[in-house]
């Protein structure tokens, strides 16, 4: 069970909060909270260890897009960077509806 | 972890009741016995091994098909008997082995059969009737759902021939990828995940756990003190309500079921939000 | 004749197995009147998980949610069959217990409160074992309070199914609904081909699991109240009738003479053909027989 934090600056507060996804067997689930401040924390419990730097990279190429202040949690059972991509992007598109 | 030999039931049902044999009728896997109990007549109740059983997978202690049905008519009885009376105890007696595993048992719908054994004794027990559980031995998984599980109270003696799980060690570890020893490790320090009765009385479901000298050879000073125990769970039952919220409000489950009891208030708060 | 399941109706039907727990949930209810208590917000997960390894779910597998269903008020218990098999845990057992509680209580305040309870579920957590385990007696007790007041009727639409000791509480139901590709049993194949052998179960003959546990075949022995193709109308409209229904004047697991008599007449020396059920065990046992 490995547990990774990130923090990456925002601009705004995100609208409202969302969850996405399952934790299932390669797949993970997504809750995304309104925060307040310029930062946005990402929280990651995944029981795959040693894939931070693949985590980092997904996260990087996600907020260089996404500028919303947030609470991110993530819970994954071994899902791919792929998938991960994807559930971030849900998590937004509902956030912004 | 002793080996599950199916005579224990036996031995407790006929130091409780002088006889161990079923009612006419009735396969010879279930024993059905009123004796006294305190000031009472109570039924009691066990299932057995019957290597002749017509099921060839439910000979060895298993609760099949037969057992459920006949369970669950023979708890009825009571119920229809007692409708407009005191309404006397009934005593479970559990070592079982598990449920039946076969082809006919899916086949011929165990799964109802088990929930009949079960509304039998859940129904008694919200009808008025002290249901006691002595598990004298093996209580697992759906058997013990079908056969002692609805009970007001439960006793289980203090001993590494007892032992309450929801699947046996080789099967649990083959499920969850797990050897048996890494699963053992595991059971150590999630009391939950336990073969040990005394982890299991850690969770609060138990009203007692009983010491006895001999679980296999009872003395007659041993039956005595089980029986003592008994009166009291049964006073103990009356004196509460017939559902099963005692379990929750055990000082265990204030220790180990916090999760539970904060689902609980919550879930009731956000059920009276508008 | 052409068989009605393959015509233009298969290819513009809304799947139900295709929706996750919540949005089987959300589905089954008057529009706009249903919100999810306990939600992944709440952060109510289980305690053991993450000890072990496991990742936990925010809600623990279990969305419970209050609203309407035909008009009338209904609590919706709906088990997520992807997040650890949809087995019950301490947290999820509690979330259903409790909830058909509530709705128990709401009921003998005079506001009938049906509970329409989900079922893609393997049965214990193997992982939490014993809690698992004493969540499935504490909900089948809260199942025969309120199935007094109020139908508590179970649906498996699969992938998963109903297995292990949540067998039970579908036993206990006052309706089961399943589709054709879900199976209901107390043992899955696998576990009875381990107990004892590939010759008592071979758990790879697909056809002949779903010829003993499959929905049609619980159907046409008497044994469920409905079998609905896997489109959601249809789910909901089986639902919303059962919902309209209420108590029923006898629960299928009373039946112990019926049932009991029906063991007694089988003929053991041998295995049977599921088929041959059909014709012993017709109609006459259900509580509502046909759809």
């Amino acid at each position: 069970m490995e547990q990774i934090e990130l923090n990456y600056p925002a601009k705004r507060k995100a609208p409202k909060r969302a969850h996405v996804g399952v934790v299932g067997s390669g797949d993970m689930e997504v809750l995304l909270e309104p925060a307040e401040g310029t930062v946005a924390r990402v929280f990651i419990r995944t029981s795959v260890d040693g894939f931070g730097a693949s985590w980092k990279a997904v996260l990087d190429r996600f907020f260089a897009k996404y500028d919303g202040a947030a609470r991110i949690q993530i819970n994954d059972a071994g899902g791919t960077p792929g998938i991960a991509q994807l559930r971030l992007e849900q998590a937004v598109e509902v956030s912004e509806q | 972890m002793s080996e599950f030999t199916g005579i224990r039931g036996t031995v407790w049902f006929r130091a409780l009741t002088g006889q161990a044999s079923p009612l006419p009728g009735d396969p010879k896997s279930v024993l059905t016995s009123d004796a006294p109990i305190g000031k009472e007549q109570a039924r009691f109740l066990c299932v057995v091994p019957d290597p002749h059983g017509r099921f060839p997978c439910a000979r060895h202690g298993e609760v099949g098909l037969e057992e459920a049905y006949t369970l669950a008519t023979r708890v009825r009885e009571v119920i229809d008997e007692s409708k407009n009376t005191n309404k006397r105890p009934i005593v479970a007696i559990v070592d079982a082995k598990s449920q039946a595993y076969g082809r006919r048992e899916e086949t011929a719908a165990i799964f109802l059969a088990a929930a009949a054994a079960a509304d039998a004794y859940g129904s008694a027990r919200l009808a008025g009737h002290p249901v006691i559980t002595l598990v004298v031995g093996q209580a697992l998984s759906g058997g013990f759902l079908m056969h002692g599980y609805q009970a007001n109270r439960i006793l289980a003696f203090d001993d590494e021939g007892v032992m309450i799980h929801a699947m046996h060690k080789a099967a649990a570890a083959r499920v969850t990828l797990r050897s048996v020893a890494e699963l053992e490790e595991l059971a150590k320090k999630i009391a939950p995940m336990s073969y040990d009765i005394r982890d299991y009385a850690k969770l609060g479901l138990l009203y007692k756990l009983l010491h006895v000298e001999n679980p296999e050879k009872p003395s007659a000073e041993d039956i005595r003190n089980v029986q003592n125990e008994l009166v009291g769970a049964i006073a103990n039952a009356r004196s509460g309500p017939v559902d099963l919220r005692n379990r929750l409000e055990s000082k265990g489950a204030q220790e180990m079921r916090k999760a539970s009891l904060l689902v609980r208030s919550k879930l009731e708060a956000q059920w009276q939000e508008a | 004749m052409t068989d009605k399941r393959y015509g233009a109706n298969f290819i513009h039907r809304q799947s139900f197995i295709e929706l996750d727990a919540r949005e089987r949930a959300t589905a089954l209810f008057d529009a706009g009147t249903s919100r999810e208590l306990l939600g992944p917000f709440d952060r109510v997960e289980s305690p053991w998980l993450a000890m072990q390894g496991v990742t936990p779910q925010e809600d623990d597998g279990c969305v419970v949610m209050k609203g309407k269903i035909a008009g009338q008020a209904a609590v919706v218990v709906a088990l997520e069959g992807a997040f650890q098999g949809g087995s019950m845990g301490e947290v999820s057992g509690e979330k259903m217990t409790a909830a058909l509680d509530l709705a128990y209580a709401d009921s003998k305040k005079g506001i009938p409160t049906s509970a329409v309870i989900l079922l893609e579920t393997g049965g214990v957590r193997l992982q939490e074992a014993n809690l698992g385990l004493a969540a499935i007696a504490e909900l089948m007790g809260s199942i025969l309070l309120l199935r007094k007041y109020a139908p508590v009727i179970c649906l498996s639409a699969g992938t998963v199914g109903c297995f292990g000791g949540m067998s039970l509480a579908a036993g206990l139901a006052s309706y089961v609904v399943m589709t054709r590709e879900a199976r209901l049993g107390l043992n899955g194949p696998e576990v009875i081909e381990q107990e004892n052998g590939i010759d008592e179960f071979d758990s790879s003959d697909h056809a002949l699991v779903w010829a003993i546990d499959g929905g049609e075949q619980r159907f046409a022995t008497g044994l469920i109240d409905a079998l609905v193709e896997d489109d959601t109308p249809q789910v909901v409209d089986a639902i919303r009738r059962f919902v309209g229904k209420g108590v029923p004047a006898v629960h299928r697991s009373t039946q112990v003479e019926l049932f009991r008599s029906r063991i007694k007449a089988l003929d053991t020396s041998r295995q049977w053909e599921p088929n041959e059920l059909r014709t012993l065990w017709t109609a006459k046992s259900a509580t509502e027989g046909k759809q």
